[in-house]
């Protein structure tokens, strides 16, 4: 049982709900005649993933009241995912607080990589789950990876099919995918590549020993999505990184001024309240 | 792959729905599932069948409804049809469209008893 939400509550209420019912309708030796049997449709027009959505607007609520930048890094396997993150949390952490929640089917260990650059790393075991899902990561969400103005990346399974329609509640995907992949993943799997903002080529230390067209793979990704940014660099080398470390400055920034309008647009009103309210005192006391 | 966690979804909504309109047993579950949603149809049957044991929907029948793919394409101003996330416009043969409908996931309709 969960105290956050209630789940693992449900199920058992509805299942004795259904047993008590099958007993009342036995009548033996009578004829069935309770108007419960009679088919009938129920109109639902629900998603399927309403659920999940409900969690992601839960926790995007709680990064907003924070005004925290937060980032779902989707790719392959290997594609150098908790390479890149060591490296940029070493870049940013002394500019603003940096976290990361990892889901992996089985091991602590990228989280521990992460810890050793200095930032605060949770990881999910999702077991044979192969995405993470907004539930999962709202009970992951502790103090430790919740920072005013902070960035949080979420390290999410090596898969390139449903973390696509998972929303966790950040502010965009980012897809990663290196050069030692085929350059038609984006036509593979575009629904992935549709759903992301950023689309970063990583290992492009290996573009001369590898046969990966750059620019074919670029034109692919656009057919998917022709909004899509895209950088290249080396996680390895370092080459590029400066891009993209400006990318999640500027979408720091923005998530903070955003906030900041939050919270101006409260103060203002809760000074219109109590020049109001004050209007209200002082009528009472005449 | 996911197709577990989407019965799972589905399932759910079903239980929830049991609580708020009294039935005891649900015959058959419509879904609206668009031709360029992340599914795999035959994942997605097969998976119910798994999920639905022990629970409300133990016997239920899955009917799935296939929803075309939509876009708007922005150079031509108009709507068109798309059969892949990379398809061109079939009129100006550019990529600039915006999907207007066929990534659907929906529980559309259920029958209950
Ligand atoms: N040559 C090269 N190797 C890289 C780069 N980034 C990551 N790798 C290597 O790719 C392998 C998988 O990286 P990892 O970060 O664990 O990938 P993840 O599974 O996406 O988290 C490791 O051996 C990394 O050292 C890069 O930019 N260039
Ligand atoms: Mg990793
Ligand atoms: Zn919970
Ligand atoms: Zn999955
Ligand atoms: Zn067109």
């Amino acid at each position: 049982m969960c105290a956050t939400c209630g789940c693992g509550e449900s199920e058992p209420v509805a299942h004795s709900h259904s047993q008590a019912q099958d007993a009342n309708h036995h009548h033996p030796g009578g004829p069935v005649h309770d108007h419960a049997h009679e088919p009938r449709r129920i109109s639902l027009e629900q998603d399927i993933l309403a659920k999940n959505a409900e969690f992601a607007a839960g926790n995007r609520r709680l990064f907003a009241d924070r005004g925290m930048l937060v980032l779902n890094l989707v790719s392959s396997p290997g594609s150098g995912k908790t390479t890149l993150l060591v490296q940029t949390a070493q870049a940013l952490r002394d500019a603003f607080p940096v976290m990361v929640i990892g889901g992996d089917q089985q091991t602590a260990r990228d989280a521990e990589r992460i810890r050793a650059a200095g930032v605060p790393a949770v990881q999910i075991n999702t077991g044979k789950g192969c995405h993470l899902d907004a539930h999962g990561v709202g009970h992951a969400l502790d103090q430790s990876l919740l920072a005013e103005g902070g960035v949080l990346f979420i390290e999410n399974v090596g898969n390139l099919v449903c973390p696509a329609d998972f929303d966790l509640g950040e502010a965009a995907k980012v897809v990663i995918l290196s050069v030692t992949e085929g350059e038609d993943k984006p036509l593979k799997y575009p629904n992935m590549f549709a759903a992301s903002r950023l689309m970063l080529l990583n290992k492009i230390d290996l573009l001369p020993h590898v046969d990966f067209d750059v620019d074919r793979c670029v034109d692919y990704a656009r057919r998917v999505n022709p909004d899509l940014q895209i950088l290249r660099l080396s996680a390895r080398s370092g080459e590029g990184m400066a891009a993209w470390l400006d990318w999640v400055r500027a979408g720091q920034r923005n998530e903070l001024s955003q906030h900041i309008d939050r919270l101006e647009a409260d103060l203002a009103a809760a000074r219109a309240r109590l020049i109001h309210g004050g209007g209200e005192i002082r009528r009472t006391i005449i | 792959m996911h197709e577990f966690s989407l019965c799972e979804g589905i399932i759910d909504a079903v239980t929830t729905q049991t609580r708020q309109q009294g039935f005891s047993r649900v015959r058959r579950v419509w879904l609206e599932i668009g031709a360029l949603a992340n599914v795999e149809l035959d994942a997605l049957r097969f998976a119910f069948e798994v999920v639905r044991d022990n629970t409300i929907a133990a016997t239920a029948e899955l009917d799935i409804i296939t929803l075309p793919g939509r876009a708007w394409c922005l150079n031509c101003a108009q709507a068109i049809a798309v059969g892949e996330l990379y398809d061109p416009c079939p009129l100006c043969g550019g990529y600039q469209w915006r999907l207007t409908g066929g990534n659907e996931m929906r529980i559309k309709e259920l029958e209950v008893e």
